[in-house]
């Protein structure tokens, strides 16, 4: 197997620079999704790594196919992806911790396991055989080609896959759809409610961001009458990227104990 | 150069997407693996295809993509409705069934 590897890498051909090019850099960009914290970077190497799938396409002939994946995969179905992103928002589900014990390990293992498995198998099955290449099927032109194919013996199951379509638009749809069980609150039983909870304080709202006169900006909590930082001044979502500065520095001493 | 070249990279791909599927706990990134996955098997469609040298493979690879688009619809929407009652997007807050 690594005999063949050299071999390849030797031969000099625009495919086999293109391929050891965006080859390696399609399996970092894999690995990148796993190890990076942000579900967006995450989203943006996924991006990166469908593109080069799509050149790897367009390169063995699948020109259709290269396009629908650049179209399909990285214009629609990423973009559906940030925007549930954008709805979720930051949360801790972020976090890199491992909260089952062990699983860690045993995930890498079984992985390594499998893709040494799959490696050895490829290696043994078709290295060696030589490809016959689309030049033949293509004759007409790739679109050609898979049309006559899509709409002769694969006319079935190309039905069965619209109806698959439309049941899936129609799930996410009736998914969507919230339904409301209770009576919405009017803004009297809304201001009832602040009057009559726990402490007269909340009444007014929470507490705006920023100390007055020495630090003005959203990731610094409001300092209280008392001096000490009033934690509920700021957004949840930067508290979940971890974006707060220490409020500590701001805090007034309080001189009159000492006195 | 070798077709088969092809292959192990989306062996690998393959192998990283499941991975990824196990370890990660935000259910976006896991839903984003699985896609990955299913772009890898799409990578041997398209590649068995070219040493077959015939356009069937390349016709499975596009059903594939028709139905992981309709996967990603439905997911998504899962994600959505579970986000909205349980203010959480951790598969591992999901654990209802499990008390």
């Amino acid at each position: 197997m690594i005999s063949s590897a050299i071999e390849v890498g030797q031969t000099q051909t625009p495919e086999a620079i293109l391929f050891w090019v965006l080859g390696p850099l399609s399996v970092l960009a894999a690995l990148g999704m796993l190890l990076v914290k942000k579900a967006i970077h995450s989203a943006l190497l996924l991006a990166w790594v469908m593109i080069t799938l799509a050149i790897f396409y367009i390169a063995q002939d699948a020109a259709f196919l290269g396009i629908v994946q650049i179209v399909v995969y990285t214009g629609a179905v990423m973009m559906l992806f940030l925007f549930i992103l954008m709805l979720v928002g930051v949360d801790s589900s972020d976090s890199l911790t491992e909260t089952i014990r062990g699983l860690r390990p045993i995930a890498i293992t079984a992985a390594l396991g499998f893709g040494g498995l799959m490696v050895s198998l490829l290696g043994r099955a078709t290295l060696g055989r030589t490809s016959v290449g689309l030049s033949q099927a293509n004759v007409d032109g790739n679109v050609q080609g898979l049309a006559v194919l899509l709409f002769s013996k694969y006319v079935w199951p190309f039905e069965v896959v619209s109806a698959l379509l439309i049941t899936a638009a129609l799930g996410a749809m009736v998914l969507a759809h919230n339904h409301r069980i209770i009576a919405r609150p009017t803004q009297r039983d809304l201001s009832r409610a602040r009057f009559r909870s726990g402490s007269l304080a909340d009444a007014a709202g929470l507490p705006g961001p920023g100390v007055y006169a020495l630090h003005n900006a959203v990731d610094v909590p409001a300092l209280l009458p008392d001096g000490t930082a009033a934690a509920a001044s700021i957004s949840a979502t930067l508290k979940a990227r971890g974006d707060v500065i220490d409020s500590r520095p701001f805090q007034l001493e309080r001189k009159s104990e000492e006195e | 150069m070798n077709a088969a070249n092809y292959l192990y990279v989306s062996a690998l791909l393959f192998t990283i997407g499941a991975i990824g599927v196990v370890v990660r706990r935000n259910a976006i990134v896991v839903f984003m693996c699985v896609e990955l996955m299913l772009n890898a098997a799409n990578l041997s469609f398209v590649t068995f295809a070219r040493i077959n040298g015939n356009l069937e493979g390349q016709v499975v690879a596009f059903f594939t993509m028709v139905v992981a688009a309709c996967e990603v619809v439905v997911g998504l929407a899962i994600i959505v409705t579970i986000y909205r009652s349980r203010r959480s997007a951790s598969v591992d807050d999901a654990s209802l069934l499990k008390r």
